[in-house]
């Protein structure tokens, strides 16, 4: 890849960034922690579709209709 | 219904958590990412590099704040989902639209801008760097722009149109949605007073080094304390006129937020402000609410009665929209069953006109007794207190603040210029200037005032959260003002398990926030190894 091309000069910011981190290495160890348990654990386990779960595709209207009728 | 009810206070106080925890990282984000870009600047004006390690180090720190909070913002979108189905449906696009442009432009301009500030400083020109470092903050501001859209629409539904086949509301112009009073001044309040926070907090740190006596950082002390001083100031009393802007907005669109926040029950012409209850400035509120100290603002009784505007139209009252709302409601459901059963156009039409008549009102239907219009007046009462007394005591301490700094500025040259240490004074006549900024002892930063800006850390996060409080509790019982209260925008689901995952957020946020605590103080003490001047 020629050394002069933009998207050299992208990777390599990018590369030796990350390689020359110090406190960013913590930091992104952290932000990994928390994006698998917000994404895996949270949404996954404690978080799901509602809606998707109590009707079919296509039906979402009717089912929010009767649940708000009943209120 | 027990049990829904229960859910509600459940998914309501989870909602506040994540939101209240969401909000201690995004205001320092947006304060902190101004300074350090003025600190940039300075640096691509003077090619000092006292300049660019000065913005280098307040990067570091703004770097700790903004991983702390990357996608904790998140959540409150699964909330939605779950907790909150009903709402989540019934807005439709109009909150799916501005949410997912901030997403894009977040992870976009962010994630670009942000790696060029932290990495690009030896590979691009100090022009480039410096445009990264702004449009890092620029990014940020923007997100929040469109953050503060959805939840101004909220507060004040407009450009939709509800569509009683799919059950949701349909924009009918971006335009109208993005660009409303409300979301205008609702942005620049919220961002400006985002930046008292970012002023704060840097007087705080490098009152602390000043405290402490640390020769390292104490240039780069005296002059971060200066332009923070500079920018609360300006944005403390910006945060003023933008907050008496959005009590205009308040009075005209959401009349119950302000008379809860002024506990007036009974309103009239010429109202008082109530600092606490039985004192009272004369005539302020009339001025605060509508700009003519003899303006007419409605009491929560005259609100529940119904009462006729300066400019004469009448707001019908509880009762009457209650009825109104229920029409809206039986219109609806009579509608769906009439056009599932092939009822003709005739019928169709008819009700549909009749809805749309009454649409206005359709969250009054759901409302039982029309005490539950009422917020809660206690917390909007002293929350809104809390902000204003914090807010006008920060103009104060920026305005002195920066009186010893331009005195300090004007009487002496303490600080060493390029070419010359601190050590040039041990042989001469002249004494050196003093850690805190005076000479020979004399200091013009008294260290109550430096311990003051520490202690004035958590008032300006508790300053920033009280006006979310306002904003939040003030519009209750709506999620939607007038169109869906909170009890028709709750999901039919068990209180436990929204209770077990309120309990679940509690720890892991206590958890994340006293890393990122230690983690900052760590960074703060570790400080920012400066040569002295010449070295």
């Amino acid at each position: 890849m020629n050394p002069n091309s933009f998207w050299h000069k992208a990777f390599h910011l990018y590369y030796d960034g990350f390689r020359n981190m110090t406190l960013g290495r913590t930091l992104w160890l952290i932000i990994a922690i928390k994006l698998f348990i917000i994404f895996i654990v949270l949404k996954l386990l404690f978080f799901p579709d509602f809606i998707g779960q109590h009707t079919e595709k296509g039906h979402e209207a009717e089912f929010v209709a009767s649940e708000i009728f009943k209120r | 219904m027990n049990s829904l009810l229960s859910a509600i206070d459940w998914a309501r106080a989870q909602f506040a958590l994540t939101a209240i925890y969401h909000w201690l990282f995004v205001p320092l984000t947006l304060g902190l990412g101004l300074i350090m870009s003025i600190m940039e600047t300075k640096y691509y004006r003077t090619g000092d590099t006292f300049w660019r390690k000065t913005a280098q180090f307040w990067q570091r720190l703004f770097g700790i704040n903004f991983a702390m909070g990357i996608a904790t913002g998140i959540i409150l979108e699964f909330e939605f989902g779950t907790n909150w189905s009903n709402y989540s449906w019934f807005v439709g696009d109009i909150f799916g639209a501005p949410l997912a442009i901030e997403g894009i432009v977040a992870f976009f301009m962010e994630s670009t801008f942000v790696a060029v500030m932290y990495f690009g400083w030896e590979k691009v020109s100090r022009g480039f760097h410096l445009a990264s470092t702004w449009l890092t903050w620029l990014g940020a501001t923007i997100s929040a722009w469109w953050i503060l859209v959805a939840n101004s629409w909220m507060q004040y539904p407009v450009g939709c149109e509800f569509n009683p086949d799919t059950m949701r509301n349909e924009m009918t112009s971006f335009l109208d949605v993005a660009l409303s009073p409300f979301a205008i001044d609702k942005f620049c309040h919220t961002v400006i007073s985002s930046w008292i926070v970012g002023a704060v907090f840097v007087v705080a740190v490098s009152g602390w080094y000043l405290l402490k006596r640390r020769e390292a950082e104490r240039e780069m002390s005296l002059k971060s304390l200066r332009i923070a001083a500079i920018v609360g100031l300006i944005a403390s009393v910006l945060a003023a006129a933008t907050g008496h802007k959005s009590a205009q907005t308040v009075a005209a669109v959401q009349p119950m937020k302000l008379a809860a926040m002024e506990a007036l029950y009974d309103g009239g012409t010429g109202q008082g402000l109530k600092v606490i209850e039985g004192i009272e400035v004369p005539y302020a509120l009339s001025f605060m609410a509508t700009n003519d100290f003899n303006g007419y603002v409605p009491g929560i009784n005259d609100i529940l009665k119904g009462y006729t505007r300066a400019d004469g139209t009448v707001e019908p009252s509880a009762k009457e929209k209650m009825e109104r709302g229920r029409i809206a409601i039986d219109t609806l459901a009579a509608y769906r069953q009439a056009k599932a059963e092939g009822a003709n156009e005739a019928t169709l039409n008819a009700q549909l006109s009749t809805l749309n008549t009454n649409m206005p009102y359709f969250g009054y239907g759901f409302i039982k007794d029309e005490s539950e219009l009422v917020p809660p007046v206690a917390v909007n009462f002293w929350a809104f207190r809390v902000m204003v007394g914090f807010g006008s005591l920060f103009i104060l301490f920026f305005a002195y603040l920066l009186f010893i700094s331009w005195k300090q500025k004007k009487t002496l040259s303490p600080l060493p210029r390029d070419g010359e240490s601190l050590t040039s004074f041990e042989n001469s006549a002249q004494q050196p200037p003093s850690i805190t900024g005076g000479v020979g002892g004399e200091s013009f930063y008294p260290n109550w005032l430096l311990w003051l800006a520490i202690i004035l850390v958590p008032c300006a996060y508790i300053c920033s959260e009280s006006g979310w409080l306002v904003a939040e509790f003030g519009r209750q019982p709506w999620t939607i003002q007038d169109m869906l209260p909170v009890g028709a925008s709750v999901s039919d689901i068990g209180a436990s398990a929204v209770a077990t995952t309120f309990w679940l957020f509690l720890v892991l946020f206590t958890t994340m926030l006293a890393v990122e605590i230690n983690i900052m103080l760590k960074q703060i003490k570790k400080g920012e190894p400066f040569p002295a001047r010449g070295e």
